[in-house]
């Protein structure tokens, strides 16, 4: 009997304790759990518009960093010249990785005017084969062959990259040739045939420790390619500047301003269609939801009926559709990342990061947009006097 | 009676219809939107890429090496063959003139000039600012101004048939001379019209009118390379072959695709005795880029499609759910499971209908209103798409309405008539 005594008093107590809270508690799960139908097309339409907007944002952020990317395929970015044609210093490649910071890579390059046989002038570059073929992958670099020493001397011969142009005028069917440079010759073996539409198919490509020891030159310019935003290449370029004080660095405005066009207008559409897109699954959920509330003023007449004043009342359905809101959210921001990360796959080969930082917003538009579908049909409900609706009119 | 249920369902629930016609419309529109966007931005993308160059460069054919370094051309000028400036219209009469965006042709000469107090030894290059050109009744202007889009002029772009010049900005800047200024190249003075800015070798260099050049160099219509700017299709398995190799059949394939090979082979049928060549930096990663942006518009329409779908189908089970009671009475009244689900599904037709065309008619003017304020073109709106879209309206809404309508029909009508609906 005590047991049960003191069980009762103490639900009493719970209950008088805060009698208003655990009531509107109830109520407001209770509404859900009756209507479980209704609930959950309007919790569903909610999800899905959360779903779209964070999916959205979180490609309208990423999908930039994507493409800038794969524009990096179309080679450096930026220039380093030493001043006046001088050589650039022998540590300038290191020293700019060390300014990229594996945000990039920089190739170096050095040019001199050779004569050929038959007294032919021609450009030989000297550069680094590893990185010119990461970084200029449109070079179509054909027939390697692999190189026999069978020469009799004991120094194996430098094997060359030849542009189809320049392998016209001194190697037509490929065979070794030598090359004149202030009175020094070198001989060399066509490795490779290099194919670019451009002036690199009339030179002739040497692996640069050998163009050095041969002409005594250091490179003179450094091919850049930078990562990431405009304003981090600029950053990039600055810091070039100082890590290199006795070189000039250009942009290469011709992919700088095309990929900056190009991602402009990608932007825009990207964003357009977010916004088209949030927009109606917005519209959608009020749509939905206007009439989940509207269907419900039979709990409000009943309510107001009872005694529950005007503020109550409007606090009840403005906490039931922010708690909508906000379960919306939560499930929508997760089915969205999901679908972020499925077209970053699909497209990209590369996973979306998923960005928490959109959440908050993601929230606050949803609870924003319930508590609007809850506002229209509350203030039309207001006046009508509870009788009538109760009457069934 | 069919009908009259029918009509009357729809006049005494206007609220409720219009709430299920919006939803229906804004999904339509949407979707109208989203596909005519995805289905145009490669045309669009393929144009914007345009900007980073030429992807064409045409040479004579028996041409000598290129002695150059950084652009700076090291070999003297009077060297080698050229193309005749006489061919250049012919390029409008080749198979796939429509996708040539431009051209501009290069005639660079070494010259003396001075101005003021710098004088030297610099290289003068003749082209095509934007020249009016004509093939038969054809019209058309091409020049650097649509080919290189990245060279920036202060001052004004000279004309093509004047005497003017564009001045490097670094020469510019070497000989302090600003735009209205004149400068004497080989012995004879000529206006600067503006200072040209290029990031690349030109900012050492005075460009001038081709004729200009020509006339330096003492050889009327001769030109050095041309650079042709085409919209091409990616290259596939394809493009990659050799032409010779190929039969009759697909070798007219072959012509008839605008992969940048066969244009570059169409353009040396066009121009005698020249060799037409890829510039493979930006012929080959225009590819890549422009199926990343295509492809992620057509993953976003589908996410989009997926959407309004949904939200259709909520709303329409929202509508359906509401009438219960209605249900109820139909069925008290002896009305079979079909009947009841035939007027649901008469009255989805109905509304998917309507939304369709409206949303139709919407989506395309915003698809329309995208286009120009992003692209400054018209997004073309293929007639085949509306009865796609109407399809899939009526699709979206019978399935979005199918599992509500059955669990409305299975409804006791006993529970529905008490009121506990």
């Amino acid at each position: 009997m005590t047991t049960q005594a003191s069980a009762a008093d103490s639900v009493v107590a719970r209950r008088s304790g805060s009698p208003h809270t655990s009531m509107f508690v109830r109520m407001l799960l209770r509404a859900a759990v009756l209507r479980r139908g209704r609930a959950a097309s309007a919790l569903l339409a909610m999800v899905v518009a959360a779903a779209v907007a964070t999916a959205m944002m979180n490609l309208y952020v990423d999908v930039q960093a994507k493409l800038r990317k794969e524009f990096r395929s179309y080679g450096a970015n930026l220039v380093v010249v030493g001043k006046d044609g001088a050589s650039l210093p022998p540590d300038a490649v290191s020293r700019a990785e060390q300014v990229l910071a594996g945000k990039g890579m920089a190739v170096p390059f050095a040019y001199v005017v050779a004569r050929t046989a038959n007294g032919q002038s021609i450009v030989v570059a000297g550069t680094d084969f590893d990185r010119v073929r990461t970084l200029d992958a449109w070079w179509k670099i054909t027939g390697t062959i692999s190189l026999h020493v069978d020469d009799s001397s004991d120094k194996p011969p430098t094997s060359a990259w030849i542009g189809v142009r320049a392998a016209s005028v001194v190697s037509p069917k490929l065979e070794p040739f030598d090359l004149t440079f202030q009175g020094r010759t070198i001989h060399l073996v066509p490795a490779s045939q290099i194919q670019t539409g451009a002036s690199e198919d009339s030179r002739i490509y040497l692996p640069l420790s050998d163009f050095v020891a041969w002409t005594e030159l250091n490179p003179t310019t450094l091919e850049v390619a930078a990562n990431g935003s405009p304003e981090e290449v600029n950053a990039t370029m600055q810091q070039l500047v100082q890590a290199l004080p006795g070189a000039e660095i250009h942009p290469v405005r011709q992919i700088v301003e095309g990929e900056a066009r190009v991602l402009g207008k990608t932007r825009s559409t990207l964003y357009a269609s977010a916004i088209l897109i949030i927009l109606t699954s917005a519209l959608c959920v009020l749509a939905t939801l206007t009439g989940w509330v509207f269907d419900r003023r039979k709990d409000f007449a009943i309510m107001k009926a009872l005694g529950a004043s005007e503020r109550l009342v409007s606090g009840f359905f403005a906490a039931e559709a922010a708690a909508l809101g906000a379960v919306g959210a939560v499930f929508g921001f997760m089915l969205g990342i999901a679908i972020a990360i499925w077209i970053g796959h699909a497209n990209f080969h590369a996973p979306v990061v998923p960005r928490f930082s959109v959440f908050p917003y993601v929230l606050a538009g949803s609870i924003a947009v319930a508590l609007l579908s809850a506002l229209v049909p509350m203030s039309l409900l207001r006046r009508v006097q509870p009788a009538i609706i109760l009457k069934g009119e | 009676m069919f009908a009259r249920l029918l009509y009357e369902s729809f006049r005494r629930q206007k609220r409720r219809k219009l709430l299920a016609a919006v939803a229906i419309t804004l999904g339509v529109t949407i979707a109208t939107a989203m596909i005519a966007v995805a289905t145009d931005i490669g045309d669009k993308i393929n144009r914007e890429l345009r900007s980073l160059g030429a992807n064409l460069l045409v040479t004579p054919q028996e041409d000598t090496l290129d002695v150059e370094i950084g652009g700076v051309n090291l070999k003297p000028p009077s060297d080698g063959n050229f193309l005749n400036e006489a061919d250049l219209p012919k390029i409008r009469g080749t198979f796939w003139h429509h996708n040539i965006v431009g051209f501009s042709p290069m005639l660079p000469v070494n010259v003396q000039a001075s101005a003021g107090s710098g004088a030297a030894n610099v290289s003068l290059l003749g082209t095509y600012f934007s020249k009016m050109l004509t093939l038969g009744k054809d019209q058309f202007t091409t020049g650097v101004r649509i080919t290189h889009p990245w060279w920036k002029v202060e001052g004004t772009w000279p004309s093509d048939e004047s005497q003017d010049v564009l001045l490097g900005e670094r020469l510019a800047q070497r000989w302090s001379r600003r735009p209205g200024d004149t400068i004497e190249i080989a012995g004879q003075p000529h206006r600067i019209a503006g200072i040209v800015s290029t990031g690349s070798a030109e900012d050492d260099e005075i460009v001038s009118p081709l004729a200009l050049a020509q006339q330096v160099l003492g050889k009327p219509g001769a030109v050095r390379r041309l650079y042709v700017s085409a919209l091409t299709k990616p290259e596939d398995a394809l493009a990659r072959r050799d032409p010779k190799t190929m039969n009759p059949e697909l070798f007219d394939r072959w012509y008839c695709s605008p992969y940048v090979q066969s244009i570059a082979y169409q353009l040396q049928e066009a121009i005698p005795h020249s060799h037409a060549e890829q510039i493979r930096q930006v012929a080959q990663n225009e590819g890549t880029v422009l199926s990343r942006i295509k492809g992620l518009m057509l993953l976003v329409t589908l996410a989009a499609l997926f959407a309004s779908a949904l939200a259709v189908s909520a709303a329409m089970a929202t509508a359906i759910f509401e009438r219960r009671r209605e249900v109820g009475l139909m069925k008290a009244l002896g009305a079979g499971n079909v009947a009841v689900a035939a007027l649901f599904f008469a009255e989805g037709t109905l509304l998917a209908i309507f939304g369709g065309v409206v949303g139709f008619a919407v989506g395309s003017l915003l698809a329309r209103q995208i286009g120009r304020s992003i692209f400054n073109a018209n997004i073309e709106i293929q007639p085949v798409l509306f009865p796609i879209i109407l399809a899939i309206a009526v699709i979206v809404t019978f399935v979005g309405s199918a599992a509500a309508i059955r669990r409305a029909v299975q409804f006791d009508p006993v529970f529905a008539l008490r009121g506990d609906a």
